[in-house]
């Protein structure tokens, strides 16, 4: 699944709404501000480990290292490849929901499915699957469509929504006042979409700057990419942590942008009455090529990688170069270990989500804002800074930390917070603060009060922002790969130490186990939570 | 449906996951810790032998060399590695410097011809592979490439070669430029591959990309066109490779060895996998694999049929020590532009 994607989802799928009412006369205990800080720190920590590297360099080395040829080229490979991107899935996700959104196309439902469950193919095993295909994909060309197969949802999914709820008089209006369908198109509709789009859109260019496995696999260079070039060669010195403030100043300018227009712009109708359906557009002939279209882009998006993993797994090991064929045992260690830090970081996601969570909805203040606001940065560190930072940490200072489990499911909790926020932070705004006050006033102590009333009524808002930590956690790649403890095996792991040296039929049932595990918790999660989860099948 | 079971997996793989991943360094005494930087395939086979032969359990450590290098560096005293298996010397030699590295037991250097070993006698030789230049067939004939590694520098090469210079595997070859040719020389050649070369993260995108017909040629070790021929079937190939003669720089021996830390706890277990590596069946199963394609440097085990044979090659005459410890090619890249 896509790493931001969900934190709309989630919202949408909880229903982020004040209901409950904050608990304005009281002041937050001391020590619940105390762990709320804590996880405002977490996510800081990475940052400032950073900047506190980078800043061993004088002024004068750092602009000499800022202003070289290398850092141009990356800059021109990234945001080329982000707007790139960006544009292609607005394209192609604005197109995809209208024809489900709007029109008399065959089978929209099943569509409206299809278009979304790319959201749960990790881009490293699609790009895996398409450089196993073919090795003329490695280059600007594949990487864009690796990238907007795999994001397009990103755009579609908000688009969709907003195309829902679009008010048909308008359009209808405009349409008796002489615009043609297009016109009308162009003139009425694209703008009331403009937020969407712009929200999505900026979804992608996030997703695409902190990608890390589909362009190592895809030898495409990104500031990534380079990042663990250069841990690699053993140059992660000063350097290294220059490149890596450009690339989190990249991210942040994304996720800023994003808060920015999901929090203003919105259309919405005012006046009574309801509104009506809109009446589906025939598409009369040109059913057939958009028919073919979506039969086109499905195939790219699920048929690839599917496909592939599944020729691979009937390949045997010379077609390999890999004698060591994958035994079963291998196959149940790496599941094993998947599974169980996949629980292990959404627990401790939770963890550290549930004070902030708790601190914001019950004492709102300018403090507590400000600490979930940087909760939410989570989302523009990517993984291999945060990865790169523990390490030095670890190693120089907390040395009992140092290549330990634990600090492999800090990094997990870091990087997926935002996502467990979400949900414990909707969870809790739809559990009345009356029950609470009245459970303490009968002689509850608070760990009584958690047990007996937050729990059951908040559990299983909370328990989804779990689940998808846990699926983010299992298709996760860099941090895994770099905090894995001496000897753990991830399925992460397995399939990258087999197809970054081309032994593509040995990543197989890796890649298959990690899809299986990825596509069944997102449809259990889609299931529990139903069409507010997958609006496109609404 | 999610909350109680959720809760309850939770509580368990907490439990399970990290109990028994703490619990488990103590509790097993015959185990080893290997930080590897050789194939990972071909080190499951090894380990897996190793541990059938002798009962001691070996952890695996993945990285690439010069990681794994300034790893151990960083980690001093308390490393928790107890051999170090790598592609190229140079990382060697650098722990070597640093007085990380216990003596290797005589009985293993002399399996393996002294000009292949550390000269300090702390790190064993154990397979060889040599510098390549992969050159797409359908672009350029092989009477056409140059005579030295060095030409590719000149401005007629612009737009026609490949490097992938944070690959582990292309430090070596700077560090040989310095050792035969001097600093001052060095920095030119890269300043002339700058402005020459398509710029891969490493040797398998550089091999791709010239049997994609992306570049012309392209300087690689000859075991990732060796790979990708295995991959991609032999009738496939649109590349070949060409072997610089004469004594070239271009012709460098990589040699990928292994060394005790002297931090280990586990001494003898460790000289033990050393022994192990340059035991005639496993470098018999490293050479008949078709994973490595490496050269074996014990006497008497055949190399891979696919190889050049090792005797018909003319590599420059370059001690290990010379090549020195890839710090200075680190920098030189970096001032070069490359990195």
């Amino acid at each position: 699944m896509s790493q931001v994607v969900s934190l709309n989802v989630a919202e949408r799928a909880l229903g982020r709404g004040p209901h409950a009412q904050a608990n304005i006369r009281g002041r937050a205990p001391a020590a619940l501000i105390g762990a709320a800080l804590f996880a405002a720190a977490l996510v800081l920590l990475p940052i400032l480990v950073t900047i506190v590297q980078a800043a061993s360099l004088s002024a004068r080395a750092a602009v000499d290292l800022l202003m070289r040829p290398l850092v141009g080229q990356l800059l021109i490979n990234t945001v080329g490849l982000v707007v790139a991107a960006s544009t292609t899935c607005a394209i192609i996700g604005t197109a995809t929901a209208w024809l489900v959104e709007r029109t008399d196309l065959p089978g929209r439902k099943v569509w409206g499915v299809l278009a979304v469950a790319p959201l749960a193919i990790p881009p490293f095993i699609s790009s895996y699957a398409w450089v196993s295909l073919s090795n003329g994909l490695q280059d600007f060309g594949g990487a864009l469509l690796v990238v907007a197969c795999a994001y397009y949802p990103l755009v579609y999914l908000p688009v969709a929504a907003a195309l829902r709820g679009l008010d048909p008089a308008l359009e209808e209006t405009a349409r008796s006042l002489g615009y043609g369908a297009w016109g009308c198109f162009f003139r009425v509709v694209a703008p009331q979409l403009r937020p969407a789009l712009y929200v999505g859109a900026l979804l992608v260019a996030l997703d695409t700057l902190i990608e890390f496995g589909a362009f190592a696999l895809l030898r495409f260079r990104t500031f990534t990419t380079e990042l663990y070039a250069q841990y690699r060669t053993g140059l992660d010195g000063p350097e290294s942590s220059l490149l890596a403030l450009v690339l989190i100043a990249l991210c942040l300018i994304c996720v800023v942008a994003e808060l920015n227009v999901r929090g203003r712009a919105r259309y919405a109708r005012v006046g009574a009455g309801a509104r009506r359906v809109a009446a589906p557009a025939r598409l009369g002939l040109s059913r057939w090529p958009a028919l073919l279209a979506l039969v086109a882009l499905t195939g790219a998006t699920l048929g690839v990688p599917l496909g592939m993993i599944g020729y691979w797994l009937l390949q045997h090991s010379q077609a390999a170069t890999s004698p060591v064929a994958p035994s079963l045992p291998l196959l149940f260690d790496a599941t094993f270990a998947s599974v169980a830090y996949g629980l292990a970081g959404a627990a401790a996601a939770v963890v550290v989500a549930a004070p902030l969570g708790y601190l914001t909805t019950r004492y709102p203040s300018r403090v507590s804002v400000t600490l979930e606001r940087i909760a939410y940065l989570a989302q523009g560190v990517p993984g291999i800074v945060v990865a790169l930072a523990f390490i030095s940490l670890t190693v120089q200072i907390i040395r009992p930390l140092y290549q330990s489990a634990a600090l492999l499911v800090v990094a997990y909790a870091v990087l997926f917070l935002p996502f467990a926020l979400v949900g414990v932070r909707t969870a809790l705004a739809q559990v009345q603060f009356g029950l609470e006050e009245a459970a303490r006033s009968l002689g509850l102590g608070w760990f009584a009060v958690t047990v007996r009333i937050l729990a059951p009524l908040a559990g299983p808002g909370v328990g989804a922002g779990a689940a998808m930590v846990f699926v983010f956690v299992v298709t996760e790649l860099t941090a895994t790969l770099l905090l894995a403890p001496i000897g753990t095996r991830t399925l992460a792991i397995e399939v990258w130490a087999n197809t970054s040296s081309l032994a593509f039929a040995a990543a197989a049932p890796f890649a298959a186990m990690m899809l299986l595990i990825s596509l069944v918790s997102t449809w259990l999660l889609a299931h529990r939570f139903g069409a507010a989860v997958f609006p496109g099948q609404a | 449906m999610i909350r109680l079971p959720v809760v309850r997996l939770v509580l368990s793989a907490l439990a399970i996951g990290l109990g028994l991943r703490t619990a488990l360094p103590g509790a097993l005494a015959a185990s080893l810790t290997l930080y590897s930087a050789q194939h990972e395939q071909t080190v499951d086979l090894l380990t897996k032998a190793f541990t059938k032969e002798t009962g001691i359990d070996v952890k695996v450590h993945s990285g690439e060399g010069p990681e794994l290098a300034s790893q151990l560096v960083k980690e001093g005293a308390s490393s928790p590695a107890d051999v170090f298996f790598t592609e190229n010397s140079p990382e060697l030699e650098l722990l070597s410097e640093k007085g990380l590295l216990a003596k290797v037991a005589p009985a293993t250097l002399a399996r393996v011809p002294a000009q292949y070993s550390g000269s300090a006698g702390d790190w064993v030789g154990v397979l060889a592979r040599e510098n390549v230049l992969a050159f797409n067939t359908g672009m350029i004939q092989e009477a056409a490439l140059p005579a030295s590694l060095l030409d590719l520098a000149k401005p007629e090469w612009k737009g026609k070669i490949a490097i992938a210079p944070t690959d582990a595997d292309f430090l070596p070859l700077v560090g040989a430029v310095v050792a035969l040719k001097g600093r001052p020389a060095a920095l030119e050649w890269l300043k002339g591959l700058h402005d020459n070369a398509m710029i891969f993260d490493d040797d398998e995108g550089v091999v791709a990309a010239i049997d994609r017909g992306a570049a012309a040629t392209g300087i690689i070790n000859n075991y990732y066109w060796a790979r990708l021929r295995m991959e991609k079937g032999v009738d496939k190939m649109q590349s070949a490779i060409h072997h610089f003669a004469g004594g070239d720089l271009g012709a460098l021996m990589n040699v990928s060895g292994a060394a005790v830390l002297k931090s280990s706890r586990n001494q003898a277990a460790a000289q033990k996998f050393l022994a192990f590596l340059v035991s005639k069946p496993a470098q018999e199963t490293i050479s008949k694999l078709d994973i490595t394609f490496e050269y074996p440097l014990v006497a008497g085990v055949a190399a891979n049929p696919i190889l050049k044979p090792m005797n018909e090659l003319q590599p420059p005459s370059l001690t290990l020590k010379q090549l020195g410890d890839d710090r200075d090619a680190a920098k030189l890249l970096r001032e070069a532009g490359l990195i």
